[in-house]
């Protein structure tokens, strides 16, 4: 055992410096694409790359909903005028009707459910227990069951197969209790929803309190998205294109 | 024995069947009256020797039926086919004969309403019976989505089956929604106290009906679907998709993005397995080396997304090639953090192969036998692990791998132990083989064009848990007519149910782990 105990001295402190310094580290974040000013032709042409619908044309330029991104690159490779990518993490938007009670300022516990994701989502969520993020450092748990969590958070586009429980681990928290979205999947179905066995995402049965896009979200995006729920991070604006008239 | 010798003899014994062979993919056709299909096909498994592949369920006017044999080297591969009226509904059952058909009977009766005699059928499968209401065939051509949305009855409870009878038996149902961070899937253990005599999965729970979805969809849309239906292994089955898609418009992919895609499949194999050995790890409550394993794990990820953009690879493999290239001064760092990583791995390995706490709770655990293995059909770690030494990528090289120099880490003991010990191994031949990708890498292009073209191809990858195959039918119009999926974990999860027979009930999460298995590539 006394082996174990040194190997782990050895390795030292590798956890991000997130929330409270920055963390720039390569390869912590895939990115999202951005907003690229452009004319009308331009935008016509990335616009039919984009096989999701993610891109529409916005005053003066393209504009990007995160929430239907599936890091497909194609907007990215490939063509001479790509969209710039940001390498950044923060883009929870908060979707919460009222404030977040107080009460969930310095911990959180957080039933994960497992709607149908792809498997990408739900390894990332597990990395947060990984000592680069080490989020019990921040107080947020991972809890098994429903009756103590705070929060509920869901991957995947919600399969018919998964409606029950997911309503169920939903029902089965006391309140108050929190929802979180998380992934492109869980925000509009994907490119699995709505679909003969697949609904478009978590609001259509919960309501959603925080919304992560990406596919999949890194780590530090989830931890952002907790942070939010717990008030101690602002959530990032809402980037609803505005569609030109 | 070679493959024209193997159809040759098939010929001979049925004398009505017709054979295809193609010489330069090594790869047959035999197709037979429904009545054939079983003798023929235990001929092939039982005297032949050839693995088991999968079946493919095709409506085109007519039934056909494609059972899937592959074979090493110069055996290749084979197809039995069989065609029947649609009206016809009824087929002698393979799966009797040979039970890895057993799950792909199963899913074809389910989603196509086909009817295996002799097949001792188990009802609920993938349409859970809880869900959707009698005579749903969603996999049926022009099946109407309205109409099977009115045969859903949400929110009803469903009842487990009680199985064991024995005085004082009881069956524990876990999940769908279980543990801490793990996928939809509900098991039913079947127990007298301590001791668990069975444990039962009932999957499909993450059921996105992707084979379905794919109909109708352009090459393009449908390789979304490819590389996100499993997103934990994109790049490999983004990989199978592009691989038949090229096959069928006759593209030659350039040399320098073939031996890329060695690399970073191999890349993902790495990535991968350290997630498997961290859950094992972590299944014995051995938290020390677990963190450390996942350390290494993140490190993997950031070095993928450092140097392809996107951790898991998504948006790389496209049909033609590679959405990118890599600088070779680039490559040459990652490989040169790939083997930090690994001789990290070995050092963790060291200590763990020595602490005897974490040995007595993996060895003699989950034991699945050669026999069994082969018998099921498993793939990947899993079967290696038993001594059933299947690797697609010896068996049937694809990409660049015929020039590669590897070895397939086999081990004889079938334990929970000895596929630990093929997942340390591969990992070290996955640095090996990205060591020789850079070393051989030649320069040029890593994409070419194609045109849209009709016709159906079948491409096998071997993934990190095991073969997969891609079943690909395009139509005149380039849309997706037929898209099949055939997966490890899929294959694996059949023969869980070996593994976990007559166990303590603490055992559980430690068998579970150490299958790694993948619900997403199940369910599809
Ligand atoms: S990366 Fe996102 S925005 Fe760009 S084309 Fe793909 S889905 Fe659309």
């Amino acid at each position: 055992m006394s082996r174990w105990v040194l190997k782990g001295l050895q390795t030292g402190v590798v956890t991000t410096r997130y929330p409270a310094g920055e963390e720039l580290s390569p390869g912590t974040t895939p990115g999202l694409p951005q907003a690229l000013p452009c004319g009308e032709a331009e935008s016509e042409a990335l616009i039919s790359r984009c096989p999701t619908g993610a891109l529409r044309r916005a005053v003066g330029q393209v504009a990007v909903d995160h929430a239907r991104c599936v890091h497909c690159y194609r907007c990215a490779r490939g063509i001479a005028e790509p969209l710039p990518w940001e390498k950044g993490f923060e883009w929870a938007i908060f979707r919460g009707e009222s404030e977040v009670p107080k009460t969930f300022e310095r911990s959180l516990h957080i039933r994960v459910v497992d709607a149908g994701d792809c498997g990408a989502c739900l390894n990332e969520v597990k990395l947060l227990n990984n000592p680069f993020y080490n989020m019990h450092r921040l107080g947020f748990f991972i809890t098994p069951t429903p009756r103590k969590a705070d929060v509920l958070l869901v991957v995947g586009p919600v399969t018919y197969h998964m409606e029950t429980a997911l309503l169920k681990a939903y029902e089965a928290m006391p309140m108050p209790k929190l929802v979180m979205a998380v992934g492109t999947c869980a925000l509009s179905g994907g490119i699995f929803g709505p679909g003969f066995a697949t609904g478009r995402g978590v609001a259509d049965l919960l309501p959603v309190d925080v919304e992560i896009p990406g596919c999949p979200p890194p780590p530090l995006a989830i931890l952002h998205g907790l942070l939010v729920l717990a008030g101690r991070k602002p959530a990032a604006q809402s980037k609803e294109p505005t569609v030109a008239g | 024995m070679k493959l024209q010798e193997t159809l040759r003899q098939v010929q001979a014994l049925w004398p009505e069947v017709e054979i295809n062979m193609d010489a330069p993919s090594m790869t047959a056709e035999i197709r037979c009256k429904p009545k054939e299909v079983a003798p023929l096909c235990d001929w092939l498994f039982h005297q032949q020797n050839y693995h088991f592949g999968g079946l493919v369920v095709e409506e085109n006017g007519r039934w056909e039926l494609y059972y899937l044999f592959v074979g090493e080297g110069e055996r290749g591969r084979i197809q039995v086919r069989t065609s029947a009226p649609l009206e016809e509904r009824r087929f002698e059952s393979v799966s009797v004969r040979i039970h890895a058909a057993d799950w792909h009977e199963r899913e074809a009766e389910d989603l196509f309403g086909l009817i295996f005699e002799g097949h001792p059928r188990l009802g609920d499968f993938i349409l859970h019976d809880d869900v959707w209401g009698e005579g749903v065939e969603p996999m049926r051509k022009g099946s109407d989505l309205k109409k099977i949305l009115s045969k859903r009855r949400p929110r009803e409870e469903w009842r487990p089956i009680r199985i064991v009878d024995v005085p004082g038996a009881f069956v524990m149902p876990i999940g769908p929604v279980f543990s801490g961070v793990a996928e939809s899937v509900h098991f039913q253990l079947e127990t007298i106290g301590e001791e668990v005599l069975r444990a039962f999965p009932r999957l499909f729970f993450k059921y996105r009906g992707v084979e379905k979805m794919a109909e109708g969809r352009s090459a393009d849309d449908a390789l979304l679907l490819a590389e996100r239906f499993a997103g934990a292994t994109a790049f490999s089955h983004a990989l199978a998709f592009s691989m038949a898609l090229e096959q069928i418009r006759k593209v030659e992919v350039p040399e320098r993005a073939l031996v890329l895609r060695c690399f970073f499949a191999e890349l993902e194999r790495l990535r991968s397995h350290l997630g498997t050995i961290e859950d094992i790890c972590n299944s014995t409550g051995l938290a020390v080396a677990a963190s450390q394993v996942g350390i290494l794990e993140e490190e993997a990820l950031r070095l993928t997304g450092s140097l392809a953009g996107h951790r898991y690879l998504f948006g790389l493999a496209i049909p033609g090639g590679l959405s990118r290239d890599f600088d070779n001064e680039t490559l040459r760092e990652a490989v040169s953090r790939a083997k930090g990583i690994v001789r990290h791995l070995e050092e963790i390995e060291r200590l763990l192969i020595n602490t005897s706490s974490f040995l007595d709770r993996i060895e003699e655990v989950g034991i699945v036998r050669k026999d069994q293995a082969r018998e099921y059909g498993l793939v990947g770690p899993v079967a290696r692990g038993s001594g059933y030494c299947n690797d697609l990528r010896k068996l049937q090289p694809y990409a660049a791998y015929r020039a590669f120099e590897f070895r397939t880490p086999c081990e004889e003991e079938g334990d929970g132990y000895a596929r630990l010990r093929v997942l340390f191994a591969e990992v070290r031949e996955s640095l090996r083989l990205m060591e020789q990708a850079l070393s051989e890498l030649p320069d040029g292009p890593v994409f070419v064009e194609s045109e849209p073209a009709a016709g159906v191809a079948l491409a096998g990858v071997e993934t990190p848990r095991g073969t997969t195959w891609h079943w690909v039918r395009v139509d005149e119009e380039g849309k997706i007519q037929r898209y099949r999926l055939i997966t490890p974990s899929f294959i694996n999860w059949h023969g869980f149910h070996l593994a976990a027979e007559n166990f303590a009930f603490q055992d559980f999460p430690i068998i579970l782990a150490t299958f790694g298995l993948s619900v997403a590539e199940n369910d599809r």
